[in-house]
C-alpha cells in the first residue's frame, strides 16, 4: 500500500541538492555577492600562498637594503618596478609585507572565531537545553562579560602580560595570545544566538519525541538540535571573523599586537603611521586600504547571508 | 476503582499546574506596606484517575484548555507530575530517573500532533528510524537493523527507497506514516496518539486512521488516543473520556456515550458536532465563557456553563461514580437524579 | 445581474521552478444574500481563490486570465483607490487566526474606528457608536468594557466574533470567510457559524463560506462547490450534492468522513493524495486515484455536464447522462 501517485527518482546526491538549493540560487543572480566571495577567495588563496608568490621574504635581514628604503609605489614617478607597491622605512617590499600581514591577520580572525564559537556553541546549547538555574547563571556571566569592552579587557591582559613576561617572551607568544583574547572575549555572542535556537527548537515535537525514545541529554543536544541551529551560527560567524580581523588590527596600531617581526596588517598601518606626514603615504594607506577591502566583502557575505539564510523566506 | 489484573496503565490522583509568575525576582510584589510572594499556576490537571486497558483504544476528548495534551505528555514522562502516580502494570514510573525509565521507553511510545515538527528536519528517514533500533538493540547486526527499517517502513506504506531522502521532501499524511513507523520500530505495547490526524486533510485523515487499526490488530497495540475531534472518537475507540478543565466529567464505552450522554456537557459538546444532516447548527447553548484554568472555579469545575447547577454544584467537587450500565459520570445532577 | 461574477479566473504563479497555476478556469456566480461553500482539501485553491477576488494576490501570484465582475464592474480594470474603496466595505475578508487579524498592540476599539474611518466620513464619536452597535450585534457581552482591551486579553471565540464584527462594521454586500473557525473548539464553532448565518439572513449580505469541513458547509449554505488542483470538479445546491454526490472525489470525500463508516471498520479511504499543483495529472486530474478512470479520462479535461441542479466536471458521469438520454429516447 504505497503512495503511488508520487512517483519519486533515485534520490538526488548531495552535490545535486545543493545545486537545487535555495542557497546557490540566491547566489547566482546576486552579483554583490559573488564579487565579495571572490576577493574573499582571492585574499585567502594569496595569503596561504604568501611565501610561495612574494617577491621578497620581508623578515630576511639579508633582502632588506636600507638605501631602498621609502621608495614610492612603481606607478609613481620615483617609483621602481622591483617594489610594486613601494617600501617602506627600513626598505621592505610593501607587496611582501601585506602578503605575510593577511596571512596573519587572516589566521588570527579564523582562529580566534573558531575559538568563539566553541566556548558558544557548548556554553549556548547547555543554557538553553538545560535551562532553569544553570542558563541563568551561564547567561548572567555572559552578560558580565559583554559588559566588559572586548578592547578594553585585551589592552589590560596584554599590557599586564607584555609587563609580567617581558617583550620576547610576548613576540614569541604574540600570535596565540590574540587568538585567545579575542575567542574568549567574544564567545558571548555565540551562546546567546545558539541559546535562542536551542529555546525555538526544544518546542519542536522531534525533540520530545527523542527524550519518548529514552536517548540522553547530551545526544538530543548535540546529535538533535545543534545541526538545526547551524543556520544563525554560519550568518554571524563572517561577521565575526570581520570583527576579529579590526580588532586585532586595533590592537596592533596601539602597539598591543603582533610585533613589529611579524607584522599583521594593524601593526602594519601603525607603524607607518607616522611616515605620513612626512610625504611616505604608502606605507600606511595600503595596507589600510587592504584590510579596509577584507573587511568589507566579509561585512556583505555576511549580510547576504542573513537574508538568505533567513528562516521566514527559506523553509529547509 | 478496582484494580483489574489486565490494566496497561493506571492514573492515580494525578494532579499537574505550571508556574506562570516566572522567577522568585518576578513573584516578589509590594502590596500593602510589605513585600509578599504572588504565584500564579495554570491548573492544567485537577484529580484525574484512568486506567488503560490492555488491549483497547481508550479515546481522550476535550476542547483546548481541557488538559488532555498534559496529561499525555505526563503518562509519556515528558512532564512531571505535581501530585499522583502513574503506573505501568503496576510498577511506578513517574519518579524514575532518565536511567531507570529506560525499560519503559521501550513499550512505550508517542506519536504527535504535528507532523511537520515531529521529525528532525536534518535527519534523513534512514537514520530517524536507525537511531531507536540501534539504541534499543544494541545486538542487532547492521543487516538485521536495516531489515527491521525496511520492514517497518513497508508496514506503514512508505516506499523503502525512500530512506535517503529528508522529511521536507514529503507530505504531511506521509510525515506522519513515517512518525508511527518510528514508534513502531522498536515494537511497543502501548501508544499514546496526541492529536495524530488533526493536522491532515480529511482524505489522508482516513488513510492514517486505517493504518492505526491496522497497527493495533497486527502488533496487539493498546492506544491512548488525545483527539477533540468527535466523530473520530466515534469510530476508533472503545472507551471514551471526557474531559473539562482538567477533570473527566464522562468515562464509558463509546457506543454507551454517543447513545446516551449522561454529563451536561458531554450532551452540548455532542449537539455542537457538525452533522451533514443538520439544516442550521442544532446546539444546546451553554453559558458565558469557558474560564481559565489559571483561577478554578469552586466546586464543579463546570457549574458555571451548566444550565442545571445548584448550591452544591458551586461548592462541592463531584466525583467519578459508576453507574448501572458502566459509566462513569462525576456530576451531582445525575447523582441526585436530577439528569 | 448577479452581484458577484467570476468567470474563467486563471491564476498563475511564477515560481523559479515555472509557472505554476493555482486556479484554472474558475467560474461561478454569486446573488445578493447567497450563501456559497468552496469546499476543498489543501493544495486545491481555496484560499487563493478568496484572495483573487479581493485582487489580494502578492507576488509571485497574479491573474493571468479570466474576469471577477462585482455589480457588472470588472474589479481588475479598477484604479487601486478605487479597488480600496470597495475591499473591507462592499466586500470584506475574514482569516482563519484571529490573533494574526488583530493588530496586538493596538485596542480594540482603535482597530474598529480606524476601519470605519477610512470609509465614511464621520466623527470620532458617531465611529465608537457604530461599533458597539456592531459589537452587540455580533453578542459580546459588556461591549463597552471590549473596546479598551487588547486581543490577547480575550478568548478565541471573543476574538473570532469582533473580526466578524469589523468585517460587518460597513455593512458590505459580501463576506468572504476564510476557515473562520477551524482554529476554534467545536462548541465555539457551533456558535459562531450560527451567529454568520443569522446576521447574513438578517442582513442579507452575500457570504463565501471556504473550508474543508462538509458538516459546517451542510448547516450554513446554500449552494456549494467542490475544488480539486485549482479546479472546480462539482458546484451546484449544497442539499443535492451532499445527499447525492456525483463526482467520484465528492463521493470519495464524503464516505471518507467517519460518520459515514462502521464503528470499528475501515475508514473509506481514497488513495494517494493530491497532486502538487506543478505536476498536475494529463487529463482529468483526480484521474490516477478515480475508482472508474478510463482511456477518455487520461487525455481529455473533463466539460461540465448539467446533472439535476448540479454542474459536474466527469467523464464518467457525461457517459452516463448520455446513456440515460439515449434510453429515454428510445
Amino acid at each position: 500500500m504505497t503512495d503511488s501517485t508520487m512517483k519519486m527518482d533515485a534520490p538526488p546526491s548531495t552535490w545535486q541538492r545543493f545545486k537545487e538549493s535555495h542557497f546557490w540560487h540566491s547566489f547566482r543572480i546576486d552579483r554583490v555577492a559573488q564579487i565579495s566571495f571572490a576577493i574573499f577567495v582571492l585574499y585567502v588563496v594569496m595569503a596561504l600562498s604568501a611565501s610561495f608568490i612574494a617577491p621578497f621574504d620581508p623578515y630576511d635581514p639579508s633582502q632588506i637594503d636600507i638605501l631602498d628604503s621609502e621608495i614610492p609605489p612603481s606607478w609613481d614617478d620615483e617609483g621602481d618596478e622591483r617594489f610594486l607597491l613601494g617600501t617602506d622605512a627600513q626598505g621592505r617590499d610593501m607587496l611582501s609585507t601585506i602578503l605575510y600581514g593577511t596571512r596573519v591577520s587572516i589566521t588570527i580572525g579564523i582562529c580566534a572565531v573558531l575559538l568563539q564559537a566553541f566556548l558558544g556553541i557548548v556554553i549556548g546549547l547547555t543554557a538553553g537545553y538545560v535551562g532553569g538555574r544553570v542558563d541563568s547563571l551561564l547567561m548572567r556571566i555572559a552578560d558580565i562579560q559583554l559588559s566588559f569592552s572586548t578592547m578594553m579587557v585585551a589592552i589590560i591582559v596584554l599590557a599586564v602580560f607584555q609587563a609580567t613576561f617581558g617583550t620576547e617572551l610576548y613576540q614569541e607568544l604574540a600570535m596565540i595570545m590574540l587568538i585567545l583574547v579575542i575567542g574568549i572575549a567574544e564567545w558571548p555572542q555565540y551562546a546567546r544566538t545558539i541559546r535562542a535556537s536551542v529555546l525555538a527548537e526544544k518546542k519542536k515535537e522531534y525533540v520530545d519525541a527523542a527524550r519518548v525514545m529514552g536517548f540522553g541529554r547530551l545526544r538530543i543536544m548535540f546529535r538533535h538540535i545543534l545541526p538545526n541551529t547551524l543556520s544563525p551560527i554560519l550568518v554571524i560567524s563572517t561577521v565575526q571573523i570581520a570583527n576579529a580581523i579590526i580588532s586585532e588590527a586595533s590592537l596592533s596600531f596601539l602597539g598591543l599586537g603582533m610585533p613589529v617581526s611579524q607584522p599583521s596588517l594593524g601593526s602594519l598601518i601603525s607603524s607607518g603611521f607616522e611616515y605620513i606626514f612626512s610625504g611616505a603615504w604608502w606605507i600606511t594607506v595600503i595596507p589600510g586600504l587592504v584590510l579596509i577591502v577584507l573587511v568589507l566583502v566579509m561585512n556583505l557575505l555576511g549580510d547576504w547571508m542573513r537574508d538568505v539564510l533567513n528562516p521566514k523566506l527559506y523553509k529547509g | 476503582m478496582t484494580e483489574q489484573t489486565n490494566s496497561l496503565v493506571q492514573i492515580r490522583d494525578l494532579y499537574k499546574r505550571f508556574s506562570i509568575s516566572g522567577d522568585l525576582l518576578d513573584q516578589l510584589q509590594f502590596k500593602g506596606g510589605k513585600i509578599v510572594r504572588h504565584q500564579e499556576y495554570v491548573h492544567a490537571i485537577n484529580g484525574v484517575n484512568l486506567d488503560v486497558m490492555q488491549g483497547e483504544a481508550l479515546c481522550v476528548v476535550g476542547e483546548s484548555g481541557c488538559g488532555k495534551s498534559t496529561v499525555a505528555r505526563t503518562v509519556m514522562g515528558l512532564l512531571n507530575p505535581t501530585s499522583g502516580q502513574i503506573a505501568y502494570k503496576g510498577e511506578r514510573i513517574d519518579h524514575l530517573n532518565d536511567r531507570q525509565i529506560l525499560p519503559f521507553r521501550k513499550k512505550m511510545q508517542m506519536i504527535f500532533q504535528n507532523p511537520y515538527a515531529s521529525l528532525n528536519p536534518r535527519m534523513t528517514i534512514q537514520q530517524t528510524l536507525q537511531e531507536p533500533i540501534q539504541f534499543h538493540n544494541p545486538n542487532m547486526s547492521a543487516a538485521e537493523v536495516r531489515d527491521k527499517i525496511h520492514e517497518v517502513m513497508f508496514s506503514v506504506g512508505v516506499d523503502p527507497t525512500w530512506g535517503e531522502r529528508y522529511s521536507h521532501e514529503f507530505s504531511g499524511g506521509q510525515r506522519q506514516r513515517i512518525s508511527i513507523a518510528r514508534a513502531l520500530a522498536v515494537d511497543p505495547e502501548f501508544i499514546v496518539a496526541d492529536e495524530p490526524i488533526s493536522a491532515l486533510d480529511v482524505s489522508i485523515q482516513a488513510q492514517v486512521l486505517n493504518l492505526m487499526m491496522d497497527a493495533q490488530e497486527q502488533r496487539n497495540l493498546t492506544y491512548l488516543f488525545i483527539t477533540h475531534d468527535l466523530s473520530v472518537v466515534e469510530h476508533f475507540g472503545t472507551r471514551v473520556a471526557v474531559m473539562y478543565l482538567g477533570t473527566v466529567c464522562e468515562l464509558a464505552p463509546t457506543k454507551q456515550l454517543f447513545s446516551q450522554p449522561r454529563h451536561p456537557y458531554t450532551q452540548a459538546l455532542l449537539s455542537a458536532i457538525p452533522r451533514l444532516e443538520d439544516d442550521r447548527p442544532d446546539y444546546i447553548k451553554l453559558i458565558g465563557e469557558v474560564p481559565t484554568p489559571v483561577n478554578l472555579p469552586s466546586g464543579c469545575v463546570f457549574h458555571g456553563r451548566c444550565p442545571h447547577a445548584n448550591e452544591r454544584c458551586r461548592q462541592e467537587i463531584p466525583v467519578l461514580r459508576m453507574l448501572d450500565d458502566g459509566t462513569q459520570v462525576a456530576c451531582h445532577g445525575v447523582e441526585e437524579n436530577r439528569l | 445581474m448577479p452581484l458577484l461574477e467570476v468567470n474563467h479566473l486563471e491564476v498563475c504563479f511564477g515560481l523559479r521552478s515555472g509557472s505554476v497555476k493555482a486556479l484554472r478556469d474558475v467560474s461561478f456566480t454569486l446573488e445578493r444574500g447567497e450563501r456559497l461553500g468552496v469546499v476543498g482539501e489543501s493544495g486545491a485553491g481555496k484560499s487563493v481563490l478568496g484572495f483573487s477576488i479581493l485582487n489580494l494576490l502578492s507576488r509571485p501570484g497574479f491573474i493571468s486570465s479570466g474576469h471577477v465582475n462585482f455589480e457588472g464592474k470588472d474589479l481588475a480594470s479598477l484604479s487601486p483607490s478605487e479597488l480600496r474603496s470597495i475591499r473591507g466595505n462592499r466586500i470584506s475578508m475574514i482569516f482563519q487566526d484571529p490573533m494574526m487579524t488583530l493588530n496586538p498592540v493596538l485596542t480594540i476599539g482603535d482597530q474598529m474606528v480606524e476601519c470605519l474611518l477610512a470609509h465614511r466620513k464621520i466623527s470620532m464619536a458617531d465611529a465608537k457608536r457604530v461599533a458597539l452597535q456592531k459589537l452587540k450585534q455580533v453578542q459580546i457581552p459588556s461591549p463597552e468594557k471590549r473596546l479598551d482591551q487588547y486581543p490577547h486579553e480575550l478568548s478565541g471565540g471573543m476574538r473570532q466574533r469582533i473580526v466578524i464584527a469589523i468585517g460587518l462594521l460597513l455593512d458590505p454586500d459580501i463576506i468572504i470567510a476564510d476557515e473562520p473557525t477551524t482554529a476554534l473548539d467545536v462548541t465555539i464553532q457551533a456558535e459562531i457559524m450560527d451567529l454568520m448565518l443569522d446576521l447574513c439572513e438578517k442582513n442579507n449580505v452575500a457570504l463565501i463560506l471556504i473550508t474543508h469541513d462538509l458538516g459546517v458547509v451542510s448547516q450554513v449554505t446554500q449552494k456549494m462547490l467542490v475544488m480539486y488542483a485549482g479546479r472546480i470538479i462539482e458546484q451546484g445546491p449544497t442539499k443535492e450534492i451532499i445527499n447525492d454526490a456525483q463526482h467520484p472525489y465528492t463521493q470519495g470525500l464524503m464516505n471518507a468522513l467517519p460518520q459515514m463508516a462502521l464503528p470499528g471498520q475501515k475508514l473509506n479511504q481514497i488513495r494517494g493524495s493530491m497532486p502538487p499543483l506543478q505536476n498536475i495529472p494529463r487529463g482529468c486530474a483526480f484521474n490516477p486515484r478515480c475508482e472508474y478512470a478510463f482511456e477518455t479520462c487520461k487525455h481529455n479535461l473533463p466539460s461540465f455536464t448539467q446533472s439535476g441542479n448540479c454542474l459536474v466536471a466527469c467523464h464518467m458521469v457525461a457517459e452516463m447522462k448520455q446513456v440515460a438520454a439515449h434510453k429515454e429516447e428510445l
